[in-house]
């Protein structure tokens, strides 16, 4: 963990920094990974206007059986990204589900096809607002729609149709990456076999719309953020983007997982300094988790993902009762809930849970216990992945792929 | 490998009988599933579509890691969540006793499921009746193992018992099955204080 200042300029050359930028840049309109381009080839959009052309960026493991019946969609989080089992092509870190996808692992590349997308309105290849605008060959910067979940999957649904897929064997994913995966139930329900959200709810409480909120103030109120135009004046809202990644931070961690990584302690000192610097510990690792965030995300990006969270709601979107989005479903569910997430806590898993039995959805929920928050997702949680891996092994017998074997 | 990822089943006499009763195909509901081994059973021998609620957490994750649908939740307050005739049977197997409001939860089962197949142990067995009369203690069975303190059973009944229940209720049992100490059936002829007395589980198929 690294002593960083706040804006993230931490101790690094400048010339480093900025070579780091200039590939977290050439990413965004040219990825590393795959990407799916659709050159006037319209995406609507809910905000009632459309995207001429535009590209999705993605990645694969695994591989598609004859049948293609074997694919699985994976939907990242807020700040994820594409390279879910892959090294991060900037940061040179491993994939953010590395601890469940891979030969063997729960999500099982040996048995299935695993397909991740960069989400719409992100910034890692696929269009968003630090893409490049093909009528002015600028950014877009607040010039982009604002973007929905909806719109994140019906992107997906275009890539998974280019792809050749007709019925995803599972849709995965947590938090945001949750929330598509309930879009995906509701609005594609005939075309997603079983369905796997983690760590979510069927809309984004007050609360959550309040701490996302502080986080795009605090990137608005940055001097360079330039009304949304930081990209063409070579500017860069540093100091707003680290602090709405340190406020969000925050969200992520239970109570009892900073206590006992950090508790009070202080850092690389005796005493307190009776300033302002970062005396403790908990100071320290919020200070390099905004920094690090600053290197391989883009601010405006951050503002229109945060509103699609924002604006999230099942049931609004289904005359008031989460049920009727789930209405008729053939889909096999698993929700999944972790009993020390502030940020979406069981009782939002479990609305989800009686909408789908009101339907007489066939499903699953398992609450597990864990004393890591939100991220719990993210990290090596064993009994989180037992039950992940269980129930896309049933699936499989259900579906009649090849299914891996069976936990012990 | 294209085993059955089931967990190896306990012998539990009145899966037999519930086995017996569940027609193939049909979508099940098993309330208070335990570890899923009825679901998992029936799901290889039936070709059933099952799914269950199971209070214990460990249990249900158990059960979800090895492949069946099982939902963490409490029978007297989520089966209130599911709409009518959504399952061709509703089971509720050793389960019953365990209920706060056993009667609320029986009218959830038959309106969820068209039928509905209730096991429970038998208080009126002679071996209970004998407990309680000679030593003047709780008794403690092979199907009632906790002490009283510990048990999570809070309305024992009778077959008479429930019989009564189900007529006042207008309930249609379709086909009772006792079984005795040794597992075996009790002559479908004999007369119900017969059935009470000597069976120490039963079996109901029950109908709106």
């Amino acid at each position: 963990m690294a002593e960083t200042a706040v804006d993230g300029s931490a101790a690094r050359p400048d010339s480093a920094e900025a070579d780091l930028e200039a590939r977290r840049r050439s990413e965004v309109d040219h990825p590393s990974s795959l990407v799916a381009r659709f050159d006037n080839d319209p995406l609507t959009l809910d905000a009632g206007v459309s995207l001429p052309s535009w590209q999705i960026a993605y990645q694969t493991y695994g591989t598609l059986d004859a049948a293609r019946s074997n694919a699985i969609l994976l939907c990242h989080a807020l700040t994820g990204d594409q390279h879910a089992a892959n090294r991060h092509p900037v940061t040179g870190r491993a994939g953010w589900w590395d601890a469940l996808v891979g030969p063997g692992k729960p999500v099982d590349t040996d048995h299935f096809f695993v397909i991740c997308a960069n989400v719409l309105g992100g910034c890692s290849g696929t269009t968003g607002p630090a893409s490049t605008d093909p009528e002015t060959g600028k950014p877009y910067g607040l010039s982009m729609p604002v973007v929905t979940v909806a719109d994140m999957v019906r992107a997906q649904e275009r890539l998974i149709r280019h792809l050749g897929i007709d019925t995803l064997f599972a849709v995965v994913g947590g938090s945001m990456g949750g929330m598509q995966v309930l879009e995906w139930g509701a609005s594609f329900g005939d075309r997603v076999f079983a369905a796997l959200p983690i760590a979510t709810g069927s809309r984004h409480s007050p609360q959550n719309i309040a701490f996302h909120e502080v986080g795009r103030q605090s990137i608005m109120a940055d001097p360079d953020w330039r009304g949304g135009r930081y990209l063409e004046e070579g500017l860069k809202p540093r100091k707003g983007l680290s602090v709405a990644r340190m406020a969000a931070h925050i969200t992520y961690v239970s109570e009892a997982a900073l206590h006992r990584k950090f508790g009070r302690a202080l850092q690389d000192r005796e005493n307190v300094t009776f300033g302002f610097d970062a005396d403790f510990q908990i100071e320290s690792y919020l200070r390099y988790q905004g920094s690090t965030f600053v290197d391989r995300f883009d601010a405006n990006a951050y503002l229109y993902l945060t509103r699609a969270m924002d604006y999230f709601d099942l049931a609004r979107q289904h005359n008031g009762r989460v049920a009727n989005a789930f209405r008729g479903t053939h889909t096999r569910w698993c929700v999944v809930s972790f009993t020390s997430d502030w940020l979406f806590p069981t009782t939002e898993s479990r609305t989800i849970v009686h909408a789908l039995n009101a339907t007489g959805a066939q499903v699953s929920f398992v609450e597990i216990e864990s004393d890591k928050g939100h991220d719990a997702f993210l990290l090596e949680e064993p009994e989180f992945h037992r039950a992940v891996r269980g129930f896309l092994t049933g699936a499989a017998l259900a579906r009649g792929i090849e299914p891996p074997v069976a936990a012990n | 490998m294209t085993e059955t990822i089931a967990p190896a089943p306990q012998r539990r006499l009145d899966y037999d009988v519930i086995r017996e009763l569940v027609a193939k195909g049909s979508r099940i509901l098993d309330v208070g599933c335990g570890d899923g081994a009825l679901m998992a059973l029936l799901e290889s021998s039936h070709g059933v579509r099952a799914s269950g609620i199971e209070i214990d957490q460990k249990n249900v994750n158990n059960a979800v890691a090895l492949g069946l649908s099982v939902v963490q939740g409490d029978a007297d307050t989520d089966l209130a969540n599911y709409p009518d005739d959504a399952f061709d049977y509703v089971i509720l197997s050793q389960t019953l006793q365990a209920t706060r409001d056993p009667r609320k939860v029986l009218e959830n089962l038959l309106r969820i499921g068209r039928s509905c197949i209730v096991s429970f142990p038998n208080f009126g067995f002679w071996g209970v009746r004998l407990q309680l009369l000679v030593q003047g203690e709780m008794p403690t069975t092979g199907l009632l193992p906790d002490m009283w303190w510990s048990t999570s059973n809070i309305h024992f009944c009778t077959i008479r018992d429930f019989v009564v229940l189900c007529d006042e209720m207008g309930v249609t049992v379709e086909r009772p099955i006792a079984l005795n100490a040794s597992g075996k059936r009790i002559p479908f002829n004999a007369p119900w204080w017969f059935w009470n007395l000597f069976g120490e589980q039963a079996v109901f198929l029950l109908r709106r």
